[in-house]
């Protein structure tokens, strides 16, 4: 269950890692793509922003759902 | 510029205050204990604690820091909330169910967890008190610069009153009233901001918004035959041109008096194609030696014969030549504003007069689809050039606020007020999305303070407010409360940590005996007043400081010296006692030495030449984490017990 666990947690951690990193490593080494207006007139570097703070929340909320029949703890 | 307080703003504000102190003394009585006053008895609900997160964590760099920094230069500041948001996944997703497994107080103790070592309580309570130190500067500071406006008082009360306010709290009650401030505080700062960004998408733009004063442009003019033409315009009517002399000599300004106010303006001159200029109005700040401040060349004040600065801030052309777009919704608010061109302020500074220096403050109308991409504040432009050692400077910001977060040390102790650690996991949840929610608003506070026609050339930091005040005379009030609790609720847990660290960690160290309970929290108080007071007298020697470059600090001396310790502990059985050590002295040395060493630094500390630093580039992140992993292995590698320890 722990281990099951905590692959969960290196699972999701890896996909925002890979999110995030692409955002950094746009802005840094291509930052004119972050111009381009994908959707509705609004560019990017928004639409990829607020991707990312959402993405947090849904892969926190997966998480959260996920590991929630743990045994309970019973260190102090 | 608006230095008259208002009278509501002064009873809410401390209406504020006194709640929050009230509500302190009342839950003191419940934190006797150690482990009251520490961890609140690891009885408080993890929604509460959630949401504390958020107060703890929504500063003032980032309520007022961000805001301002959008308010001036657009999405950059949106890179920040970026940012600030993704150390929350670290947080959630390595330390925040070890954290609360392994210790019971302080950081020091989850990684003291296995060794049992004074060597390792000593070094990350010192890192402890060092990250607090510098994360406490600029949220006094920060204080400082609100109370100004806010209520008429000087920089030093503001910063007075915060330090003694936080003092109280944090004496009386300790962990358990620090939580419910900051689940207070949090709350209400994402409500009202929220309630804001819904009125500022309402009003959405207008190209003419009613503001005191409208700065008008002129021209083309013929290159060579400018000062003719221009003092020929109907609008200078009554107005001289005066000699470019002195410090104005082959500068791109032009200043103009009136005959019967004696008001001087000023004028930027830029060029507009094919020979051709164009003068677009500016405004002017001198500030003498002996402490006088004159606004475009009368003294400052609001009486007859005295001026003050214009607010600023507004859309000068809207698709299809639109003078006003009525309700947007979130979507069309960006997409009209990247359709539209937007006025920003830039500034420059006049020197080479011994007696006086005088800022100019100009208009720069930039395309929206400018303002929305990353890369127009100084210290990211560098992102839009080819310069490779810019671009390893942004990454290593984005790495340490990435890394910072889940290290930051009153950030770690709310682990321990939960009761286990699927309530740890669950409090964290729900500070993502919080958090989340609340930095989504920013960009909109942002961009509505931008346009809003209230901004304060001189203080980006009260963009925020400013804003609020545009909407409604009460909602600026409840803003600037919030804000000045906002301080007030960071501060604490700022204190709290170290104070947990000193009697905690650094005391219990250097005595064979543990302290008992009750002394355990006397001290812990005792070293609550010292570290407030030395946040005093740092918040007024540090004055002049920008507050969210401080903050930056903060991010990576903890990015640098806890977290490779935090998650070696946590992901690797070889570490050794002596590993740990040297790996969080190393990453906090290094960082701290690079910082001071750093561009940056010798440019606004120093007031030396940036290009005279010593480190390449001023962001220490990419090299000081990997630097404090690496320490850590090796030493680690070298002290490796002959029985493995299990």
């Amino acid at each position: 269950m722990e281990r099951q666990h905590s692959r969960l947690g290196f699972f999701l951690f890896s996909i925002y890692l890979i999110l995030y990193g692409g955002f950094v490593l746009i802005n840094a080494f291509r930052p004119d793509w972050m111009q381009v207006q994908p959707l509705g007139g609004v560019n990017l570097a928004i639409l990829y922003g607020f991707g990312l703070i959402l993405a947090a929340f849904v892969l926190a909320l997966i998480y959260g759902i996920f590991s929630r029949d743990e045994p309970p703890e019973e260190q102090v | 510029m608006t230095d008259q307080p208002s009278v509501l703003a002064i009873v809410v504000f401390f209406l504020f205050v006194g709640v929050t102190l009230g509500l302190s003394f009342f839950l003191g009585r419940q934190a006797k204990s150690s482990k009251g006053y520490f961890a609140a008895h690891g009885q408080i609900p993890w929604f509460v604690n959630g949401v504390a997160f958020a107060g703890d964590y929504l500063s003032a760099a980032s309520f007022l820091g961000i805001c301002g920094m959008i308010a001036f230069y657009g999405y950059d500041g949106f890179l920040y909330s970026i940012g600030y948001l993704a150390g929350w996944i670290v947080a959630l997703f390595v330390v925040a169910e070890p954290m609360k497994r392994l210790g019971k107080f302080t950081f020091a103790d989850a990684l003291d967890s296995r060794f049992g070592s004074r060597g390792i309580r000593v070094a990350a309570g010192i890192s402890t008190l060092a990250v607090s130190i510098f994360y406490l500067i600029p949220q006094m500071v920060g204080a400082g610069v609100l109370i100004r406006p806010l209520l008429g008082f000087p920089h030093y009360v503001g910063v007075l009153l915060v330090g003694v306010t936080v003092i109280l709290i944090v004496v009386t009650a300790g962990m358990v009233s620090t939580t419910w401030v900051q689940f207070f505080k949090g709350s209400l700062l994402v409500v009202f901001s929220a309630v804001l960004s819904v009125l500022i998408i309402q009003r959405g733009f207008e190209v003419e918004p009613k503001t005191e004063h409208r700065f008008i442009s002129l021209g083309p003019f013929s290159e060579t035959n400018f000062a003719a033409e221009f003092e020929a315009q109907p609008e200078l009517q009554g107005q001289k041109m005066l000699p470019a002399e002195g410090v104005w000599q082959d500068q791109p300004f032009v200043r103009t008096r009136d005959d019967s106010s004696g008001r001087i303006t000023v004028w930027s001159r830029e060029p507009a194609g094919d020979d051709q200029v164009v003068l677009r109005e500016a405004q002017m700040i001198t500030k003498q030696k002996d402490g006088q401040v004159f606004i475009a060349g009368l003294p400052k004040g609001t009486g007859p014969g005295e001026a003050t600065l214009y607010p600023v801030g507004r859309v000068s052309r809207l698709p299809g030549d639109e003078k006003k777009t009525g309700p947007l919704g979130p979507l069309s608010f960006l997409s009209t504003l990247e359709n539209s061109e937007v006025v920003l302020w830039r500034k420059k500074k006049l020197t080479g007069s011994a007696q006086s220096t005088t800022t100019i403050y100009f208009q720069q109308p930039t395309p929206g689809s400018q303002v929305l991409k990353p890369g127009e504040h100084p210290r990211f432009k560098g992102i839009r050039s080819n310069d490779p050692l810019a671009k390893i400077d942004f990454l290593s910001l984005m790495l340490a606020l990435f890394c910072g977060t889940a290290s930051l040390p009153h950030i770690l102790i709310r682990y321990y007020t939960v009761k286990d650690v699927s309530a740890a996991r669950k409090s964290t949840i729900v500070g993502i999305a919080t958090i989340g929610f609340f930095y989504i608003l920013t960009l909109y506070l942002g961009l509505g303070a931008m346009t809003s026609g209230a901004l304060d050339v001189t203080d980006s930091n009260m963009a925020a407010p400013l804003l609020a005040k545009s909407l409604s005379e009460p909602l600026f009030a409840v803003i600037s409360a919030i804000a000045f609790t906002t301080v007030l609720g960071t501060v604490s847990g700022l204190i709290l940590a170290s104070a947990g660290a000193v009697s905690h960690d650094l005391i219990s160290s250097f005595r064979t005996r543990p302290l008992d309970d009750a002394t355990q929290v006397r001290v812990a108080k005792i070293a609550s007043c010292v570290v407030g007071a030395i946040a005093i007298v740092l918040g007024i020697v540090f004055q002049q400081m920008n507050v969210s470059y401080l903050v930056g600090w903060a991010f990576s001396v903890a990015a640098s010296a806890n977290l490779p310790a935090l998650v070696m502990l946590l992901f690797w059985k070889r570490v050794t006692r002596q590993g740990i050590i040297a790996g969080v002295l190393v990453g906090m040395v290094s960082s701290l030495t690079w910082i001071l060493l750093s561009g940056d630094t010798f440019e606004k500390v120093y007031g030396l030449d940036a290009s005279a630093a010593l480190v390449p580039f001023s962001q220490p992140g990419i090299v000081t984490i990997p630097l404090g992993f690496a320490t850590l292995v090796i030493v680690s590698l070298f002290t490796q017990p002959k029985t493995k320890v299990a």
